[in-house]
This record gives structure tokens, C-alpha cells and sequence, in this order.
């Protein structure tokens, strides 16, 4: 790989971070507070394409300086960033993986009237470490993405992210109640419902999964940042 | 952009020089779609029938572009899905490392006088080594950022023994991996100073091994172009770009075996090695190994990882940042495979033996 070849390799790089960077792309992939690096990193790799091309120009010919093929390879998260874009991870990993709640350190006071709105982690740390105890008797808001299990049983799911999606971990509630008849994995909903003292068992993890009884399930569009970053800090 | 390309002019007078850090022949590529006829293999006078690179990727591009709906409709089953996501994932994460520790190896090439770490380093090496191990404490990042530090380290002069030292400390025990263990392990604050022994005392421990046992011979310092009859701004910018093209590379290779590794292996697997002290450990050091997690974020699998007992879970968190896929990967790139495949084993089992024996006396 020649020096040109190289700095529009590096170009591309740099352009597709600074792209990834600019919009809510790079959410899909790591944690929000990454974002200053992820800029940085393509204005370094931008820089360094233009210095190639401008020391490249002033090099007495002679020493031509290849690169080993491998280096080809960096095309590659190019091509699958600008052209394919995978969406944020989904059911596929949830159902994979088992729910990854763990008892939260302590349980901070909610507003005292009106629906409430939780998070998915929030909830089932209530429900399951708490018995409930702030959630009974309250109209519930929770938003998340559908996962179906193998038999078919319907969760509310968000995955949680610690640095970018390659440690992701879901965190579960089982649906029961007013459930809709058909539902497809990867819808995000919000769901409106109550607290009920049932639980079960991740069947792949056997960690704790607490129900939630619906009574109303809204599609809504994927949040801004489809994962759930308060959960762990 | 010279109207005739990079190639021309150079490559018909006189036959291209073979790079001698060219690694011999990339067995670990994995085929690339531009990877085929590409020039840099073809000397003098065949240049002219192959296809520029430029060009190539052009092609590529457009290529790619104009195919874009039946590509996305192969990659739109779940688990393509979800490798090409996490693929995704641990590229945009570890390149701002990366890029991060390349600009501050070509800053200690080019801007550093090799007398500096001759003064700062003790002149026997088996003192020098732990020196450079506790170093490893100040430089904030993942272990993406060592590889080519310490490569920069040794092509100043550091001795070997040292600077592996380095490479094996830095990641592990810096201010922001501790932190971020603690803040994982809330309710065991003995696994941070664990983690910090055992990850200091492998370091170190390898480091004297090196000093005793390694052969030079095995150890491949990039030897590339004399920079001292450049510039120092052309230097500088020729070092990044070399850094990040060839450690780039390598990353890519890591990136997609764990890609491949999280969307295929089953979690029950796991369960099934947690009832086992002996295999828990095992378990644990292997898939440290497998799935390549920056070690910023290890702590929080680790701590999810429930059914583990603590000890196990140290030796995941010990293993992790010395020796993984895209370590691995980037090792052979940056040192040589004949290094890559002596060190990483060494490495591995020395890593799981201290954690285990750790693990037990703290935990």
C-alpha cells in the first residue's frame, strides 16, 4: 500500500469517526461520554492523512515506504460504519445473555404523585431487592425494546453499557397482564402498568427477572441513546 | 495527488524495497476485499499491470456503494447483526486509544533523546524492570495504548526485559482502571489492591524471565526508515502514520474474532464451568483471553459475572489486559510473531498461576 493509498485510508478513518462523533451514530456503539475521544481521534487521523499527502509531495523519490496488506483491513469498520450502520444490539443479544441486575446500593425516594417513570434496571432493583416497597399501588411508566424467550414469553429489555457495546448486558421484566397479542422483538414500548410481587428465573443465567402487569403498551421510536447508561454508576 | 499516482515514477525506475518490517507473510489476514492484487507485493517491473491502490479503493467504494441494498439484506439476520455491531463497537472504542498512544509513541521517537530513559532508568536491568513495571501506573489507558509505547520505548534504547514490563503494567494498574474496578466491586474493596498486586507481580515476573531466558533474536524492533535525516514534523507524522496503519490492522483482526467469539459462544457454557474452583479459574482466564474487552471496562463484566467466585473473577481481570485476540494480534504485528508466539503463553500461564495464588491470600 502506497503513501496516497495510505492517507486516503486515513482520511476516510478519520471522516468516518468525525461522522460517527457528529451524530447520535456513535450512541449505537459507545458509552456518551467517549464522544470527545471518538472526535479527536478522527481530527488526529484527518491530520495525519494531509501530512502524509503534504510530506509526500516534498519526499525525494526513492524511498517508497509500503505498508504491509494488513493495513487494508482498516477499510473494513469504514465500509460497515458508512454503508451498514448495525443498529444498536437488540433481542438477539438479550435473549442471549442473562439478565445482568444486580442489587443496587441503595433505594433514593420518587416523587410522590403522578405516574411514574422508571427505568427498566430501576425497577426490577426495586422490585426484586426492595420487595417493591416505593412501587406499590403507583401507576408505572417503563420504556424498552420487546425480547421473546424460547417459549415465546414477552420481556421488556434494556441493555446496559459500561464502555461500548462489546461488554453490553440486558436487564430484564417479564410482561404479564394486558399484554398485546402479537409482538415483534426489537419494538421499543413504553409501557404503562403496575407492580406485582411474582418474579422468575433468567433461563440462561437463572438471575432474578420481577413481573411487570401491563395494562397499556404504546410503541414509541428508539430513544436518542438506546442504552441505559445511569444503570452501574 | 500527482496525476501519475503513487507508484509510478518510483516503481519503474528502481524496484521497490521490500520493507524489512514487513511481517514475512500475514498468515493471521483474514481475506479483505481489497486484499487481492495489491501492489506492494509486485516488484519493478510487473507494477505496471496491477491496479493503483487508490484507485482500487475507489473501485471498492463504489463497488460497495451500488451494492448497498443486497448487502444489507445478507447482513440482516440477527447474528450478522450482531457481530457487525459489536465489530463496530470495539473498532470505535479502541481507536481513540489507539490513536492516543501512537501520537505519544511518536512523540518519545521523535522528541525524547534516548539518554533521557538511560538517566531515568536504573543501568542494571533486573532493577530497571520494576521501575518500568510501577511506570506502567501513569499512563491512563487501555491496553491498546501500550503496544506502541512500548515498541517506542524499545527502539529508543529501553532494554527489552523493561519495556515489556511496561507493556504488561500499563494497562492494568493505572488510575482509571483501578478506579473503575472499585467502583465494579462496591461491596469488595480487596480486589482493586489484588488486581494491582497480581497484575504488578506478572509484570514484573515476566520482565526478569525476558531478562533471563529471551533471546534478542526472537524480538523483531520495527526496524523502520532513520528518521534523523528528516524533519521533525515529518518525523513525527510519519511515525503516527506508520503506527496507525500497522497496529490499525491488527486491531481490525482482534476486533473480529471477538466479535465472532460474543455473537457465537453460548452464556450456558459459562454456567456449566462455575461449579469447579479449578475450571471456574480456567474458564474465566480463557475468555479474558476470547473476548478482548478494553480493560476500562473489564471490571464491570467481571462483576456481572456473579456465579464466579472472586478469585476466578481476578484472574479475568489479571489475564485480560495482558493477553487477549487483539493483543495478540497487535503484538505479532509490533514485535514479531516469533515473539508474539513465546510471550503471550508465558504470559498466560504465569498471569492464571499468580492470580490464583493472589486470590487466595487476599480475597
Amino acid at each position: 500500500m502506497n503513501r496516497v493509498a495510505q492517507s486516503a485510508l486515513l482520511f476516510l478513518l478519520g471522516a468516518t469517526l468525525l461522522h460517527a462523533g457528529t451524530t447520535d451514530l456513535y450512541l449505537r456503539y459507545v458509552k456518551a461520554g467517549l464522544r470527545p475521544l471518538v472526535l479527536l481521534a478522527g481530527v488526529v487521523l484527518i491530520a495525519t492523512a494531509a501530512a502524509t499527502l503534504w510530506y509526500e509531495r516534498r519526499r525525494t523519490p526513492g524511498h517508497e515506504h509500503h505498508e504491509p496488506r494488513i493495513s487494508w483491513l482498516l477499510a473494513l469498520p469504514v465500509l460497515a460504519l458508512i454503508l451498514v450502520a448495525p443498529p444498536a444490539l437488540g433481542s438477539y443479544s438479550a435473549s442471549h445473555t442473562g439478565t445482568a441486575l444486580t442489587k443496587p446500593f441503595g433505594f433514593p425516594d420518587l416523587p410522590a404523585d403522578g405516574p411514574l417513570r422508571l427505568g427498566v434496571a430501576d425497577y426490577a432493583g426495586r422490585a426484586v431487592y426492595d420487595d417493591g416497597r416505593s412501587l406499590r399501588d403507583r401507576e408505572l411508566k417503563i420504556t424498552g425494546f420487546v425480547t421473546l424467550d424460547r417459549a415465546g414469553a414477552p420481556y421488556l429489555v434494556r441493555m446496559g453499557l459500561n464502555c461500548c457495546a462489546a461488554d453490553a448486558q440486558p436487564v430484564k421484566i417479564a410482561l404479564t397482564g394486558d399484554v398485546p397479542p402479537v409482538l415483534s422483538p426489537d419494538t421499543w414500548l413504553e409501557i404503562t402498568g403496575r407492580y406485582t410481587p411474582r418474579r422468575t428465573k433468567d433461563p440462561v443465567n437463572d438471575g432474578p427477572i420481577p413481573y411487570l402487569e401491563v395494562t397499556r403498551a404504546k410503541p414509541v421510536p428508539t430513544p436518542h441513546d438506546p442504552y441505559d447508561e445511569t444503570w452501574n454508576t | 495527488m500527482r496525476t501519475t499516482g503513487g507508484t509510478g515514477p518510483v516503481a519503474t525506475t528502481k524496484p521497490a524495497p521490500r520493507e524489512t518490517d514487513e511481517p514475512p507473510e500475514n498468515e493471521l489476514t483474514a481475506p479483505s476485499p481489497a486484499d487481492g492484487p495489491e501492489p506492494s507485493s509486485g516488484d519493478g517491473p510487473e507494477d505496471g499491470r496491477h491496479l493503483n491502490p487508490p484507485l482500487l479503493l475507489t473501485l471498492v467504494l463504489l463497488t460497495a456503494v451500488m451494492l448497498q441494498d443486497p448487502i444489507r439484506g445478507a447482513l440482516s439476520a440477527p447474528v450478522m447483526q450482531s457481530w457487525m455491531t459489536v465489530f463496530v463497537a470495539v473498532m470505535v472504542q479502541a481507536l481513540p486509544f489507539l490513536v492516543l498512544g501512537v501520537l505519544l509513541s511518536a512523540a518519545i521517537a521523535v522528541f525524547v533523546p534516548p539518554s533521557f530513559f538511560a538517566r531515568a532508568l536504573p543501568k542494571r536491568p533486573a532493577l530497571a524492570v520494576p521501575v518500568a513495571g510501577a511506570a506502567g501506573a501513569v499512563l491512563p489507558g487501555c491496553e491498546c495504548a501500550s503496544v506502541p509505547v512500548a515498541g517506542a520505548l524499545v527502539r529508543r534504547g529501553v532494554t527489552p526485559a523493561a519495556a515489556l514490563a511496561f507493556l504488561l503494567s500499563a494497562p492494568a494498574i493505572n488510575p482509571i482502571v483501578l478506579t473503575a474496578t472499585a467502583v465494579a466491586f462496591p461491596g469488595d474493596p480487596e480486589m482493586v489492591l489484588a488486581r494491582f498486586v497480581a497484575s504488578l507481580l506478572v509484570a514484573c515476573a515476566m520482565g526478569w524471565l525476558w531478562h533471563r531466558l529471551g533471546r534478542t533474536d526472537w524480538l523483531r524492533p520495527p526496524a523502520r526508515a532513520s528518521y534523523e535525516d528528516q524533519g521533525k514534523g515529518a518525523a513525527f507524522w510519519g511515525s503516527v502514520r506508520h503506527d496507525v496503519m500497522h497496529a490499525g490492522g491488527f486491531l481490525v483482526v482482534g476486533a473480529m474474532a471477538a466479535a465472532t467469539l460474543k455473537a457465537v459462544v453460548p452464556q450456558e457454557w459459562l454456567s456449566a464451568a462455575a461449579g469447579n474452583p479449578v475450571v471456574s479459574i480456567l474458564a474465566l482466564a480463557a475468555l479474558a483471553v476470547l473476548l478482548s474487552i478494553c480493560s476500562e471496562a473489564d471490571a464491570f463484566v467481571a462483576a456481572s459475572l456473579t456465579q464466579f467466585s472472586l478469585t476466578a473473577r481476578l484472574t479475568f481481570l489479571v489475564v485480560g489486559p495482558m493477553i487477549d485476540l487483539k493483543l495478540f494480534a497487535m503484538q505479532a504485528g509490533t514485535f514479531g510473531r516469533a515473539f508474539a508466539l513465546r510471550f503471550a503463553p508465558a504470559t498466560f500461564a504465569l498471569a492464571v498461576v499468580v492470580s490464583a495464588l493472589t486470590g487466595t491470600v487476599l480475597l
